[in-house]
């Protein structure tokens, strides 16, 4: 017999952890509440007749939050066979307050009371035979975490779906409530099935809308009960939510009192840490020292040696695995020969046989070189005589394009080992604890900060870290605001403005770089104040109402299982759409017409980007950015190939202006940038701007479209940052230029001064009343069909 | 025990008080009751955050932390 398990319990009770274990499932886990958004469902490993669904984590089976409808629907609309309610035994109290609301489904319950490895350790004592009494279900002791009686939890859940007996709670509310329930019942009558009596009656006494208008109940029902409840409201001198919530807990206070012996301790583990981690004066100097060391580690470490690596030793040349030493010194010993030759005036041809000498890293002399992948694939396909536009496509269109996806790989392990041992030990949600208060300033919660920390890394897994934030609206605040955090792809375009600002304009540039930071920073501030002031965002804050979880080790496992789900899911999204937009970008670069024809163009023709197909879209799409300053199709086909990947901005220009594999510290690509932007500082800023603030690169898109889980929504968030970098730019380009005079006075000033003014309002307008005037809407129509009855 | 005004908002850190009743309606009020501060609890304010919102308070053996607007809505004694 087939049966369906359904998983309940508290957020960070151990439910998923349990999940995997039954089911083999390497889902990752996090010691932060509301992991599991949405519910997965898999096979017990013994029996794959067993199915079993991992529910999101509730505290309650009210319909407040996604999480709570989803629970909820699940249990009353799918009727699994049995329910396991997880118990989190080390916080007995509120996690049997979900169980009460459990047991009142009136479905088949056992609850696994895990954790008891901690119970024990800690000297306590839980009569679990009396407690079963007490709810009117079996028990099972586990520890998830371990493994230890996993297996006889599905023991007793197929037992108990098999008798197909409801779990009977001795738990009762106040006998005035339970009378008033009783009338209910009365009331509702056969409109509900025997077994689920009361779970409606509670629901309608409620007086939950949308239990009352499932029922369909007639309007004397409606009235009869609205009487019961005042009258219980009356004598209770409370709201009738209040009233019941309260009783439960009471009832479960005297249960815990009866079947628990605590061993009296003062501080618990978890409170002696804290008072150090969130102490008022040492919580953020200990919070600073933390993301610096991830990121030491993860930029230095991650993104300088294992990176270079990465880019050099599989997508690039190759890579000198010993001997590094020496090869430096003879590099350094051969560039000191050349400057003596260069002094003393020798002439070109003595030069340039010297320059041949420079010590060759893959001759063999200094150490093991293994050559990367391009030089490999390379002359394994001219040996078997492939077409060269076909060799061009792989090598500098493939292999180039993912090569620079893969090598962030390393930085992101680094940093994802890092991010999961913080969450899985309990830290992050200190770290919302900690910067809760800057964040409501914007209206968003602490949540929204580890996804921004992350951004300044790289956008994708910024994305994917939005999914722990609850709330709806904050979550798709966050993804749309996040990546304008200049990540590290965006630093190269920062240096090459910082380059050919400096070479033609200013002489002091300090300021560039970490002006274009505060840009950053500063456009997710004004975004999201603008955005919470639309009537999609709008509304009273999300609570901040968080249960800070007790601190603890995390499993390898379980860190390796976090870090592991992120970059796979970086490789695979960004990976398949790299590769897709890399032969895409190398097609549009690389074909074209030329004198005439149509065809694969010759790179030894002068300036042969200019016949490409992508100069034709830049021409035509260049008339977007002629008020912010640099309308060509050069900037514009720079702008195009970014979206691809930040990475491409520099490679770009360096290839449309000639200068072949140019870096961005390079002065000759600064003087030809500061050309192709029309020569003005204010044209070079808002091309800057523009490329930082617009959609991110494809990958990022792509993770933006996984976390929304909506094109709506993607679409939504696309265009803002695009339309939004749009607005910035030409803010720049008119208003900057005109205060320096590059600009003279002229059509789009207005549009930018029109701009400009808009956005001050929506900043500081008052928080338009839309719920209020929705609700008013409501009671006129209400009142037209009394009227019209 | 607790101050002048009466609120969780107000209490003195490493003050105990006993939770008198909720103020204010719908999703916040639900979730504070839903957390466990209902009538009659013990809640311990453990501290305020190093930017002076929100505070920290155990109740029912369990950290938890929610802003000083929030805790305006627990009446205490």
């Amino acid at each position: 017999m087939g049966i369906n398990i359904a998983l309940v319990g508290n957020p960070n009770c151990g439910k998923t952890t349990l999940f995997n274990d039954l089911t083999g499932a390497n889902q990752y886990t996090g010691n932060w509440p509301g992991v599991t958004v949405e519910k997965k469902t898999g096979k017990y490993r013994r029996e794959k007749d067993v199915l079993l669904t991992d529910l999101p984590g509730v505290y309650s089976l009210s319909p407040y939050t996604p999480e709570e409808v989803v629970t909820r629907d699940f249990l009353l609309s799918d009727e699994p066979d049995v329910v396991v309610n997880i118990v989190d035994a080390t916080n007995l109290e509120r996690n049997l307050y979900l169980t009460t609301q459990v047991l009142n489904l009136g479905l088949p319950t056992v609850v696994a009371l895990n954790m008891m490895d901690l119970i024990e350790k800690n000297g306590d004592t839980i009569d679990t035979e009396k407690l079963s009494r007490e709810l009117g279900c079996p028990i099972v002791e586990i520890s998830a975490l371990k493994g230890k009686n996993t297996a006889e939890v599905i023991e007793t859940a197929k037992a108990s779906a098999k008798q197909g007996v409801e779990a009977a709670s001795k738990l009762r509310f106040s006998d005035d409530v339970e009378s008033a329930l009783n009338k209910v019942i009365d009331i509702l009558g056969d409109a509900v099935a025997p077994r689920e009596r009361r779970w409606f009656a509670i629901k309608c006494l409620e007086g939950e809308p949308l239990t009352i208008d499932r029922l369909d109940l007639k309007a004397t029902q409606l009235s009869q009960i609205d009487a019961i409840r005042a009258s219980v409201e009356e004598a209770e001198d409370d709201d009738i939510e209040s009233v019941l919530t309260n009783e439960r807990y009471d009832a479960i206070t005297d249960v815990c009192d009866a079947c628990i012996k605590k061993s009296a301790k003062g501080l618990t583990t978890t409170q002696k840490i804290d008072r150090v981690v969130t102490n008022r004066v040492l919580g953020i100097p200990i919070f600073i020292v933390v993301m610096f060391v991830v990121y030491y580690f993860a930029v230095s470490l991650g993104g300088g040696i294992v990176t270079d690596w990465a880019n050099d030793g599989i997508s690039g040349d190759g890579w000198l695995y010993t001997g590094t030493e020496q090869y430096e010194e003879a590099v350094g010993a051969w560039e000191d020969e050349m400057a003596l030759a260069e002094e003393s005036g020798a002439s070109e041809a003595e030069l340039e046989l010297l320059a041949e000498e420079e010590p060759d890293p893959a001759s063999g002399e200094y150490g093991l070189w293994i050559p990367g992948l391009s030089p490999v694939v390379t002359e394994a396909m001219e040996s078997v005589d492939a077409a060269p536009w076909l060799i061009s496509l792989v090598v500098d269109g493939i292999i180039a394009g993912v090569g620079a996806v893969i090598g962030f790989i390393p930085q992101l392990i680094i940093l994802f080992l890092f991010l999961g041992f913080l969450e899985g030990c309990g830290y992050m949600a200190r770290v919302a604890f900690i910067m809760d208060r800057i964040f409501r300033r914007f209206g968003l919660s602490g949540k929204s900060f580890i996804p921004m920390l992350i951004a300044s890394g790289c956008g994708v897994p910024a994305v994917m870290a939005t999914k722990t934030i609850e709330n709806e609206k904050d979550r798709r605040m966050t993804i749309m605001t996040t990546t304008m955090i200049p990540c590290g792809a965006k630093l190269p375009i920062i240096a090459l403005v910082f380059g050919a600002l400096s070479g033609t304009f200013f002489e002091d540039t300090w300021w560039v770089a970490p002006m274009f930071y505060f840009l950053g920073l500063a456009a997710i501030v004004v975004s999201c104040i603008m955005l919470r002031k639309l009537k999609t965002f709008a509304g009273e804050a999300a609570p901040f109402i968080m249960e800070l979880p007790a601190y603890h080790l995390p499993t390898v496992k379980n860190v390796l299982l976090s870090m592991w789900e992120r970059v796979k899911a970086y490789i695979v999204k960004a990976g398949t759409i790299i590769f897709l937009s890399s032969i895409v970008i190398w097609f549009l670069l690389n074909f074209g017409v030329y004198e005439g024809a149509f065809g694969l163009l010759d790179p030894e023709i002068e300036d042969y980007y200019q016949y490409s197909i992508m100069a034709g879209l830049g021409s035509v799409l260049c008339w977007i950015f002629a008020p912010l300053g640099f309308g060509n199709w050069e900037a514009t086909v720079t702008s195009i190939t970014g979206l691809v990947a930040k990475e491409n901005v520099v490679a770009t220009v360096g290839i449309i202006t000639s200068l072949g594999e140019v870096g961005e510290d390079d002065p000759t690509i600064w003087l030809s940038f500061a050309e192709m932007m029309g020569g003005t500082s204010v044209a070079i800023m808002a091309f800057c701007a523009f490329n930082l603030l617009c959609a991110p690169c494809f990958a990022a898109i792509g993770a933006i479209r996984n976390q929304m889980r909506s094109a709506k929504w993607t679409w939504a968030a696309i265009g803002y940052m695009c339309v939004f970098g749009w607005v910035v730019g030409l803010e720049i380009y008119q208003l900057g230029g005109l205060a320096t005079g590059e600009v003279a006075f002229n059509f789009w000033t207005v549009i930018a001064i029109i701009l400009l003014a808009l956005m001050l309002f929506q900043l500081f307008r008052p928080m338009p009343k839309y719920n209020k005037e929705a609700n008013e809407r409501a009671q006129e129509i209400i009142n037209a069909e009394g009227a019209k009855a | 025990m607790a101050g002048t005004d009466n609120t969780l908002r107000n209490v003195a850190i490493g003050d105990t008080v006993k939770v008198v009743k909720l103020t204010g309606d719908g999703a916040i009020k639900r979730r504070i009751m839903d957390m466990g501060l209902t009538r009659g609890t013990d809640v311990t304010v453990r501290k305020v955050a190093p930017l002076g919102d929100p505070i920290e308070v155990t109740v029912r053996g369990f950290e938890l932390s929610l802003r000083k607007d929030e805790a305006e809505h627990v009446l205490v004694a």
